[in-house]
């Protein structure tokens, strides 16, 4: 008889302890990924530390003198520049990708949406160091007119008067509105896609124009989805470095206006470390400043995560298209 | 049982049509208070259907259907799933159009106005011609006066008037009593029954011409649905009704005349006790004895 | 009878028309920088192509030849290729982790949550991790490919892992749960089921964070360094495109500025033609989100 008899159950035909050993060393795997993270952390630290001795904590954040060659080594310029270009690349550029997201979600016609979106992810195909040779080349030049006419015109407004420079902080901050619409472009889309149907429809049924309904069905439902994804593009632009590196101008101190050249963390690191291996406060100085940049988009990205998450669970239940019936 | 022909209640319609409203005192029913401009009754409009047909991308759904819904009474249509009955519904207010790669041909009349004709404002087709949904669907990041009063701020209606118009279209879905006392909380809060009366309330104070319900009580438990469907017999004096529904004790509890789909066409349509009584069709007649589903 | 509709008011038309025009317009503003930048890239880069552009290293001189970008292009792939061998298997392996075996257990939602931090965590940052504790400690000499490759897998790694669950829990339990019930042990129905199964999904996923690394400068800069003759050497110093184009950019000369948008156009064209490979595969996925 060829067939096992009934009532005994063969071995299975491979070794019995593959299976732990599989689940062994995925887990391994995984487990290395939170001991990397604390690794990285604890080597941040500890690497800095020599510039906060050197400093002070509270020096090192918030006085205004980064001068290498005479060691000192305050931050407050740097912080300065990237929270500068950081925010006004959020306020240039999540209007723009909100837009975008409203549109190619609920207003553009079906044949265009696929395109456009296309269109607006190829943005981030853009490495950005090509932004970089763009924007001093092309950009910064080209804007310098304008930059003149606005500052002249608008002398008034704080930050704003005196000569442009070609790099500067607008600049920067323009570069990095470009570069953060696709991501914040993209959440958003994601974040408006889990509306629920049925509240888009009881708009329409009662009689809504598809701006209503936006105002009052997807945008509601969908606030703390965009707020998380603007967070997102602003832990982009925050530690954006080369392109950012290239515009600026590097001049570590607090620019007079938005068109004054200047400095941001991630930039000083990038730009500095050549001439820092040699001496090693100045070296611990960049890791601090690195500390500081981690520290920061720390911060932005877990609010941001957060609230998209929380934003796409609450818009979970899909509910089907109604074809029944 | 109501005559089709013959509308159980005539009201003398000679003045304009756009302000075709008895100047009758108000009577006592709460639910024919709901008109937002004029105090007094209404009456609903008359629909009906002339070849229409109806497609999602390349599959017809609907294969060309002749229905007239007459006013003021409750047309229900049933049938299995998939014959069509919802696609119909949708059409009536244009909203199968929302539905990517789907469209509608043929022609769909309120009183003798095409809604799918040049120039006619798929807006204005969806304020005269309310729906109400399977699920119900309140404005979750709303409060329980903010929905119902979601489609007069739409049609800016004056905020004076607006308190007024949300106790009587909540008095009107019967709701009123229970949620008076937290109007100003979210519509979510309240139970599944609750949430179908206040989307009812949220139809009916923009005061319609037609309100068109999709299964309704499909997903409400039975006193729930006894409520709505107590609901629907008031507020007929007030509004055509127009009602799919897959349960046939509720077809038969609540509307006047019922039409039976079958694969997208329309099969019988006829007053409700005939067609489930002496139904002229053979499909008709397995259909409301069981014999399928 | 006649009926007649409430027209809506004109007031709630115009809003609605200006709602779509200004949405409408801010959509078109956000593609004017893609448009200029394609043609600046297409304009200036292809000026710079020739045969000897591809085929020649750069010289360094600061007169005369400047050479091109051979040794560039054979750098960037190289690094971004052992950036993939790297962090391509532990990104899958991560996400195999979480979606067989892990769950919702807390060990796996930590993993989970810490992938979205290294997502949130700046290149430049891989960069200057790598540069202490390679670079800085002189593990195996200074500057070296294979530890911007590192720099790049740890850039990747939360790449792979997050868009691999994704596509791993795509796949329907009732296909693990034929193959268990079939008695084939856990392992043999993850090498057998779940994986081919997935694979087209994996191999996009992969696709993707390759295409992301290939542009980046900032991890490269500090690791990988420069140096203008050709090597294949992955324990020495390299050239790669990004650090060209870098290093072209700030000398800011007009013939090397000609060389940079040349690399930038030959970067560009590489990270389009993985993506679009991406794009392929994921369209002949089953699996679909």
């Amino acid at each position: 008889m060829s067939t096992p008899a009934r009532g005994t159950l063969p071995r299975a035909s491979g070794p019995r302890l593959a299976d732990p050993i599989l689940q062994g060393v995925l887990a391994a795997i995984a487990a290395s990924v939170l001991l990397l993270i604390g690794f990285f952390f604890v080597k941040l630290i500890l690497e800095s530390e020599p510039a906060f001795e050197h400093t002070g904590v509270v020096d090192f954040v918030f006085s205004n003198n980064w001068v290498p060659s005479r060691g000192q080594y305050g931050a407050l310029p740097l912080v300065f520049g990237t929270l500068l270009t950081s925010a006004l690349a959020l306020v240039i550029g999540v209007p723009v990708a909100v837009a975008s997201a409203l549109y190619i979600t609920e207003l553009a016609p079906r044949r265009v949406r696929g395109p456009l979106t296309l269109l607006v992810e190829l943005l981030a195909a853009v490495p950005s160091v090509v932004y970089g040779l763009w924007g001093i080349f092309f950009l910064a030049p080209k804007l310098l007119g304008a930059e003149k006419w606005f500052s002249s015109t608008f002398h008034f407004i704080p930050f704003v008067g005196g000569s442009p420079a070609i790099p500067n902080y607008f600049v920067a901050s323009l570069i990095l509105a470009i570069m953060i619409i696709p991501i914040v472009s993209a959440i958003s889309r994601e974040v408006m896609s889990t509306v629920p149907r049925d509240h888009k429809e009881a708009a329409l049924a009662l009689g809504a124009t598809r701006w209503e309904m936006i105002r009052i069905a997807v945008l509601p439902y969908s606030r703390a989805g965009i707020s998380g994804a603007a967070m997102l593009g602003l832990g982009r632009a925050i530690g954006e470095t080369i392109a950012v590196t290239i515009v600026i101008g590097n001049a570590a101190v607090i620019g007079d206006t938005v068109f004054s050249q200047g400095y941001t963390l991630a930039a000083v690191i990038a730009n500095e470390f050549g001439e820092a291996a040699s001496d090693p406060v100045h070296r611990a100085s960049l890791i601090a400043a690195g500390l500081l940049l981690f520290i920061l988009t720390l911060v932005v990205n877990l609010v941001a995560r957060y609230s998209v998450t929380r934003a796409e669970s609450a818009g979970a239940r899909k509910v089907p298209v109604g074809m029944a019936g | 049982m109501t005559n089709p022909d013959a509308p159980e209640r005539v009201m003398p319609d000679e003045s304009p049509p756009a302000t075709s409203r008895t100047s009758a005192p108000a009577p006592a029913t709460a639910a024919a208070l709901a008109t937002p401009a004029v105090q007094g009754a209404k009456t609903g409009r008359s629909m009906s259907l002339e070849g229409l047909r109806a497609f999602y991308g390349d599959s017809q759904a609907i294969m060309g259907v002749d229905l007239h819904y007459a006013a003021n009474e409750v047309t229900a249509m049933i049938g299995p799933s998939g014959c069509g009955k919802s696609t119909v519904l949708r059409c009536l207010n244009r909203m199968h159009e929302e539905i990517p790669g789907a469209r509608a041909e043929g022609k769909v009349t309120l009183d003798d106005l095409d809604i799918y004709g040049p120039g006619v404002d798929v807006t204005s087709v969806r304020r005269a011609i309310g729906m109400v949904f399977q699920k119900p669907n309140p404005f979750p990041t709303m409060s329980i006066f903010d929905n119902v009063a979601a489609g007069l701020k739409l049609a800016g209606i004056k905020s004076s008037d607006t308190k007024e118009v949300v106790e009587r279209s909540l008095r009107g879905a019967g709701l009123w009593d229970e949620v008076k006392d937290r109007l100003s909380q979210p519509g979510m809060g309240l139970s599944g029954g609750q949430q179908q009366r206040l989307c009812i309330a949220r139809t009916i104070a923009v005061a319609p011409e037609v309100i068109l319900m999709d299964e309704p009580c499909s997903a409400l438990d039975p006193i729930a649905t006894l409520k709505v469907e107590e609901l629907i017999l008031e507020l007929k004096r007030d509004f055509t009704i127009i009602i799919v529904t897959h349960n046939m004790q509720q077809a038969a509890r609540v509307s006047d005349t019922t039409a039976f789909f079958y694969l997208g066409e329309l099969i019988e349509h006829a007053p409700t006790e005939k067609l489930f009584s002496t139904p002229e069709h053979p499909r008709t007649e397995e259909y409301v004895t069981g014999k399928f589903s | 009878m006649t009926a007649v509709l409430t027209p809506i008011s004109s007031r709630r038309r115009a809003t609605d028309r200006a709602a779509r025009g200004v949405t409408l317009a801010l959509t078109l503003l956000a593609l004017v920088p893609l448009f200029l930048i394609l043609y600046f890239l297409l304009k200036e880069g292809l000026g710079a192509f020739s045969m000897s552009f591809f085929t020649t290293d750069p010289t360094g001189r600061f007169l005369g030849n400047a050479g091109g970008i051979r040794s560039a292009i054979v750098g960037t792939v190289i690094i971004v290729g052992l950036a993939t061998v790297i962090a391509v298997p532990l990104g899958i392996g991560v996400a195999l982790y979480l979606v067989e075996y892990g769950k919702q257990s807390r060990f796996a939602n930590a993993v989970r949550y810490f992938i979205d931090v290294m997502t949130g965590v700046p290149s430049v940052m891989f960069g200057l991790f790598i540069y202490i504790v390679l670079v800085v400690a002189q593990i195996d000499g200074t500057f070296a490919a294979w530890k911007g490759a590192i720099a790049l897998s740890l850039l990747m790694l939360p790449v792979v892992a997050r868009s691999s669950e994704v596509v791993l829990n795509l796949i329907p339990n009732a296909l693990r749960e034929s193959a268990l019930a079939l008695g084939a042990p856990r392992w043999r129905m993850i090498f057998r089921v779940v994986l081919p199964t997935a694979l087209p999904g994996l191999v996009t996923g992969s696709m993707l964070a390759i295409a992301r690394a290939a542009g980046e400068t900032a991890p490269l800069l500090f690791t990988v360094a420069f140096v203008n003759g050709l090597s294949a050497n992955v324990g020495q110093r390299m050239n790669s495109l990004p650090i060209q184009i870098f290093n072209d950019v700030s000398q800011a000369q007009d013939r090397l500025v000609q060389r940079a948008w040349g690399a930038a156009l030959t970067l560009v064209l590489m990270i389009l033609f993985v993506s679009l490979i991406a794009r392929l595969v994921q369209r002949r996925s089953r699996l679909q989100p």
